[in-house]
């Protein structure tokens, strides 16, 4: 079974560019060019030493004791929360920037959740020295104060996306409308693996990184590159893609995905897309949305900004349809609670998003000494409001 | 003879085509709009089914979609409305929107009730030429509809050539690369632009569109094209008041 994109820029059903005309020479120009500007060493040098000295990677893979012994399995956290402002994010945006740069972008626009995306956005804008417009949902913006004012400070314009659920599926379709405006100067980093062909494969290739690591770290640590389980977390689902990248042709390996369930998947109010979805079209790519009988996008809930996204990356469409990586969710309350006990247990104030992934630990069967990786994906400073107002700190 | 091919056979030039949104303002007033739009001079229409990410659009029609969705429009009701419109509508009729909800519906279900209400042809801007060619364009000419290919002053001449092959209507040339709503600047770029499609010489008439609002931007469409196109100056123009009054008024502007 192949897992990864074919030529036509699909990945088995799912994938493609269904762009409007005004996107095509965009986009074609990407296509064209990805993966040779990726590939060429020079490029590998640049990106490679900025990961090492800006980022601060490789990130640790930390054994977390406590939840080890808690669990009855070797828990090892993948601490991208470690990275650089803060998330794994960046891991894309240095990718995307430098090949803005290889095609001669002067502008650079993003949409973002949580506001991790976009800060590592403006972030490496401001290292280039790129101008910088980031699109966040009206919402978001109010959830996210602290990010909102770290991207301002990083000296980029924040956009409020004013239409539909005013969250990340509006501020995406807000960045995509100015880069039909501005199609000459302009480069879009997409922040997840969605949007056309090539994005997905492209920001999966940056965030691969993640698994890199971690097999050379699990073989340091255990003696063995394939650990028994791989957990992340999915809205869009870059931080699973980067992690499961390396393990996916390792068939021993479970992946595991774990979107957000929101106050239930039955309640109205979830984000568990590949519960709740359907196959179709959205931003660029035909993967599995949420969507009424008529085809209209259906908006999504999760107290987690970052995961409140109706769609998921074809290739999560297609690891899922081929049960290659189980899809499950958690709900908002099992992840702040679980976000809670990481932060007691370990020291480590996990981001909502990551803590998701964290909270399936809870209903997992080990039967002892399984090795198990969760992608910490990001940190919860950006997510201290929610966690004051749900435990009353 | 599809009737968009009469059309083009039959008026060469300053052809005007009308875009509004279904079930906007009113859920009802759908072949109403047909009906007045063709009384008042318009010579094809282009209604548009809505949909809740409309990429391509402005504020203006984006919002006129938001309203006819949460007054309950959908496919279905759409095509039971327009069941009614050949009773009174004789000029080609074309459906506008994304390709979602055709996919929902299902893409040989929606090209059947196309024909069977008269519809002549879809723009469905988000349907990539390759996806048209390899997996849609059989279903389309087996019930006689014409897929409308959109054309920017980035899309390279071989790619139109390609464009100009597949299609069986008209080629709708976009005066710049942009949403719907922007308003149209003709200069020597955009001029450069339309010279260089008309000297293509292309088997398919072409219309221009985005961001005609006046009589003005309308003849310098026609200067360079079969005619043009215009949607958010229509749309925000019955937004309010007496729809017959509104669509007339606006219409004289085109027609006298």
């Amino acid at each position: 079974m192949n897992y990864f994109v074919n030529e036509k820029g699909y990945y088995g059903d799912f994938g493609g560019a269904y762009i409007p005309e005004m996107l095509y020479p965009n986009v074609e120009e990407l296509r064209q060019n990805y993966l040779k500007i990726i590939g060429d060493a020079e490029f590998q040098k640049e990106f490679h030493a900025l990961l090492k000295d800006y980022v601060g990677r490789p990130s640790p893979l930390y054994l977390a004791k406590r939840l080890s012994e808690k669990y009855n399995a070797n828990i090892f956290l993948k601490r991208e929360d470690l990275n650089h402002t803060g998330a794994h994010k960046i891991n894309n945006t240095i990718g995307q920037i430098l090949l803005a740069e290889k095609l001669g972008k002067k502008r650079i626009i993003a949409e973002t959740g949580a506001g991790q995306h976009g800060v590592a956005t403006a972030t490496v804008c401001a290292l280039r020295g790129l101008e910088c417009v980031v699109y966040m949902g009206e919402i978001d913006i109010q959830r996210q104060a602290p990010n909102v004012a770290r991207m301002k400070m990083l000296g980029a314009k924040v956009v409020s996306a004013v239409s539909g659920s005013k969250t990340l599926k509006d501020a995406t379709n807000e960045a995509m409308r100015d880069w039909i405006n501005n199609p000459v100067d302009t480069h879009y980093i997409i922040g997840s693996v969605v949007g056309p062909h090539p994005y997905p494969d492209m920001v999966s290739i940056f965030q691969s990184i993640i698994s890199e690591e971690t097999k050379k770290q699990l073989i340091e640590q255990t003696g063995n590159d394939q650990p028994d389980y791989v957990l992340a977390c999915v809205g869009g689902g870059s931080n699973a893609m980067g992690m499961f990248y390396h393990f996916i042709n390792d068939e021993n390996v479970k992946l595991i995905a774990i979107e957000a369930g929101g106050k239930g998947v039955d309640t109205g109010f979830s984000a568990a897309t590949t519960f709740l979805g359907k196959e179709g079209v959205l931003h660029g790519s035909r993967s599995i949305l949420m969507q009424t009988a008529d085809g209209q996008v259906v908006e999504p809930h999760s107290v987690s900004a970052g995961l409140d996204y109706p769609g998921i990356g074809p290739q999560h469409a297609h690891l899922f349809k081929t049960t290659r990586a189980e899809y499950v969710s958690v709900t908002d309350d099992q992840a702040l609670n679980a976000g809670l006990l990481c932060t007691q247990m370990e020291g480590i104030i996990p981001a909502i998003e990551s803590a998701h992934a964290l909270a399936h630990l809870e209903r997992m069967k080990f039967k002892g000494g399984e090795n198990v990786v969760v992608c910490l994906s990001g940190r919860g400073d950006k997510d201290m409001d929610t966690y004051m107002k749900h435990f009353g700190f | 003879m599809n009737r968009i091919n009469k059309i083009f056979k039959e008026k060469k030039n300053n052809i005007l085509s009308i875009y509004y949104t279904a079930g906007y303002p009113g859920l009802g007033d759908t072949v109403a709009i047909a009906a007045a739009l063709e009384k008042a001079g318009a010579d094809m229409l282009e209604i548009g089914f809505p949909y809740s990410d409309p990429v391509a659009d402005g504020p203006v029609i984006q919002a006129s979609s938001k309203l006819s969705l949460d007054q309950g429009m959908d496919l279905d009701l759409l095509f039971e409305q327009l069941k009614e419109l050949r009773k009174t509508v004789t000029i080609p009729v074309l459906l506008m929107g994304y390709v979602n909800p055709v996919l929902q519906y299902g893409v040989e279900r929606f090209c059947k009730s196309c024909a069977e209400v008269g519809v002549d042809g879809c723009i469905v801007p988000d349907l990539p030429m390759v996806e048209y060619e390899e997996f849609y364009k059989d279903v389309f000419l087996k019930y006689g509809l014409s897929n409308i290919f959109l054309v920017t002053p980035q899309t390279s001449t071989e790619r139109i050539h390609k464009i100009d092959s597949l299609s069986n209507g008209f080629i709708y040339l976009l005066s710049s690369s942009a949403t719907t709503g922007q308003n149209l600047q003709v200069s020597d770029t955009t001029e450069a632009y339309f010279s260089r499609i008309a000297d293509l010489k292309l088997n398919n008439p072409t219309m221009i569109g985005f961001g005609i609002s006046s009589k003005e931007t309308f003849d310098k469409a026609c200067k360079y094209a079969n005619g043009g196109i215009i949607g958010t100056a229509f749309v925000k123009a019955i937004a309010a008041g007496n729809l017959d009054e509104n669509i007339e008024a606006f219409m004289t502007k085109f027609t006298s």
